[in-house]
């Protein structure tokens, strides 16, 4: 499904290049559940990023299903984002003036989903995350780990097939962090492809893959 | 996206900041309403001055001795001159079919004196039918007798001022009044003369024209005033006038006539070019607002880069993105406008209740020049921040909280 080849991002910091990524290799199987490791400014979060097409590599080929996105323009990749990825957050990013059902809902509002079919779709989500009676809270109402699993509901809302979780249980306590994460395993059990950043390793070790990343070069652990 | 959703989040957005929102809306709306109520005073006195020539009546026109100027053309020939407008040209006048009136007129400067007192007075020698077609109230006593006007008798009718000053509150009625070498006795005195632009009423003596032409021992007329039988006839009583005149005059043209409309489109011009001035003023308020809606929009960008960052990972295009924020300056510029009419229609009304006697409504198309004016602002100026908001990166826009 993924398939990074050569892949390189660098940062110019003043007079100063920084390499984030270095000839990255990587290839990723549908379904498969990959958690990605390694110490802070390794560039774990950029390697998301350049997966998730929210950032561009400065070299390397990229291709999702198939297709090669390195070439294609903002409003393109903007699309593929919308329909294939999903995003997960340690700081959960929801829209502050928005209830849980709307923030929800906001990706099919995007894409111009009609508001009755968004509506059912909406509800469903809430159901499976067990956000109903929170449907009309603000995100300053909720726990930190209601507000994860809104930012789940919505980044699964759109049906994508990667799901991408950056420290997704790094701001929630042990308890919250372990409801969260099984959520999310629970919908990679459901087909779809996770990849997981955490510092943490006792969740590292529950992915099928486990990647490690030290100074912007990948290293593959094998069990 | 759809439209309604489009609106629906530019509005949330705009009630989350109620502050800004409130702000914007009200600099908006004070471009807007300063537009409509400048223009609606421009109008007031438009239309204060349009009534004013009006109530002279429609259906005039003023015949003056000589030509008018000539668009270039050669001087006179030597040995021509103008031929005097006398009293008898127009009486001729009269005979057309499509005249009703005229009116003669003389006038001069002489001493008027009466009861020991004496003051330089204008004196008007004119005939009855100067009381309709100016549409003189008397006050006390009666107008200028008809009859022949060639033979006038000594009689005068006084402009309240006058009667004032020689007089001294006394009533004039029935006293005799020196004009230089000449008496005449006083029949009426005018009342009110209210709206009236061109001259004083109230500081005039008014004499029969023969009179008058004596007084100042001339044969020549300074103008005639020519009431048309309708406002429809114009026209042809014009024509009429000038034929007369050339008959009688070994055929040169040389007078000039002047309709009430011609002046009334200069006025009209003159005033609707002051409105478009003032309305200008009012645009130049506008902008401002527009100016204010970029910085706090700018301002508004930059407090929710990260949001702007999450709608792009949720799939937003850039152009999405800028069709958001515009949505939002849009709907700013379009309330404040509204709000703008709403306070400008309040202030006109206001103004009207203080001066009953004006109209303050803005012109029609105040309004509606001013709503675009004010949308074309707000996007103009919000334009600026959607691009910014548009162009950001999404990995760093993500990045702050
Ligand atoms: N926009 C940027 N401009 C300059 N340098 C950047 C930028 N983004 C990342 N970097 C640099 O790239 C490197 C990798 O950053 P990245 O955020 O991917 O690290 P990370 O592995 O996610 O770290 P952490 O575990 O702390 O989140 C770091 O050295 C960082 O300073
Ligand atoms: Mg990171």
């Amino acid at each position: 499904m993924l398939e990074l080849a050569g892949i390189g991002r660098d940062f110019e910091v003043g007079e100063q290049t920084v390499h984030a990524l270095r000839d990255v290799e990587l290839n990723v199987a549908a379904g498969e559940y990959l958690s990605i490791m390694g110490p802070s400014g390794s560039g774990k979060s950029t390697l998301l990023n350049v997966i998730g097409l929210l950032d561009r590599p400065t070299r390397g080929r990229y291709c999702l299903d198939g297709t090669d996105v390195t070439v294609l323009d903002g409003a393109a990749r903007a699309e593929l984002r919308r329909d294939k990825v999903g995003f997960v957050f340690q700081f959960f990013h929801l829209v502050p003036r928005l209830t849980a059902a709307e923030n929800v809902g906001l990706p099919l509002v995007l894409a111009g989903v009609e508001p009755d079919e968004r509506r059912v779709r909406v509800a469903r989500a809430l159901e499976r995350l067990d956000l109903v009676s929170r449907a009309s809270h603000r995100p300053d109402q909720l726990s930190g780990g209601q507000r994860q699993r809104v930012a789940i509901a919505r980044a699964t809302i759109m049906e994508p097939r990667l799901l991408l979780a950056d420290e997704p249980t790094g701001n929630l306590d042990r308890h919250s962090g372990h409801e969260v994460l099984e959520l999310i395993e629970a919908l990679h059990a459901s087909g779809l492809t996770l990849l997981v950043v955490t510092h943490d390793p006792e969740i590292g070790r529950r992915a099928g893959r486990r990647i490690h990343v030290v100074d912007g070069r990948v290293e593959e652990q094998v069990p | 996206m759809t439209l309604a959703d489009r609106l629906h989040f530019a509005w949330d957005a705009l009630h989350g900041f109620r502050m800004r929102t409130a702000l914007m809306l009200l600099a908006m709306a004070i471009g807007v309403a300063s537009v409509v109520l400048l223009t609606g005073l421009g109008e007031a006195a438009r239309r204060y001055v349009m009534g004013e020539f009006s109530s002279l009546g429609t259906d005039l026109l003023v015949v003056l001795p000589g030509r008018s100027e000539t668009v270039g053309g050669p001087p006179p020939l030597l040995g021509v001159t103008p031929r005097d407008l006398t009293l008898e040209d127009a009486l001729a006048l009269l005979r057309h079919p499509a005249i009703k009136r005229v009116a003669p007129l003389v006038i001069g400067s002489v001493p008027v004196s009466a009861a020991g007192r004496e003051r330089e007075s204008t004196v008007v020698g004119t005939t009855a039918d100067f009381e309709p077609i100016r549409r003189i109230e008397i006050a006390t006593g009666r107008f200028l007798p008809a009859g022949d006007p060639r033979r006038g008798r000594p009689l005068c009718v006084l402009g309240r001022t006058i009667e004032a000053e020689l007089f001294g509150g006394a009533s004039a009625l029935g006293e005799t009044l020196r004009l230089g070498d000449r008496r005449c006795r006083v029949i009426g005195v005018l009342g009110s003369t209210g709206r009236s632009l061109d001259v004083q009423l109230d500081e005039l003596v008014l004499v029969p024209v023969s009179t008058a032409q004596a007084l100042f021992d001339t044969p020549a007329l300074f103008r005639v005033l020519v009431q048309a039988r309708d406002r429809t006839l114009l026209e042809r009583a014009r024509e009429g006038i000038l034929a007369t005149v050339r008959a009688r005059h070994d055929g040169e043209d040389d007078v000039t006539v002047i309709t009430q409309d011609a002046m009334l489109a200069t006025f009209d011009r003159i005033l609707g070019t002051l409105t478009l001035a003032v309305g200008g003023i009012g645009a130049i308020s506008l902008v401002v607002a527009g100016i204010l809606i970029m910085n706090v929009m700018l301002v508004a960008v930059s407090q929710r880069t990260a949001e702007i960052g999450l709608l792009m990972a949720l799939g937003a295009p850039p152009r999405q993105v800028l069709g958001l924020f515009l949505t939002e300056a849009g709907l700013l510029a379009l309330g404040g406008a509204l709000l703008g009419l709403a306070i400008g229609a309040l202030g006109a009304a206001l103004l009207g209740a203080f001066y009953p006697d004006l109209d303050f409504s803005a012109p029609a198309w105040a309004a509606p020049a001013a709503l675009l004016l004010a949308l074309g602002m707000g996007l103009l100026f919000g334009a600026l921040p959607a691009r910014h908001a548009a162009r950001l990166d999404p990995v760093a826009a993500l990045a702050r909280r």
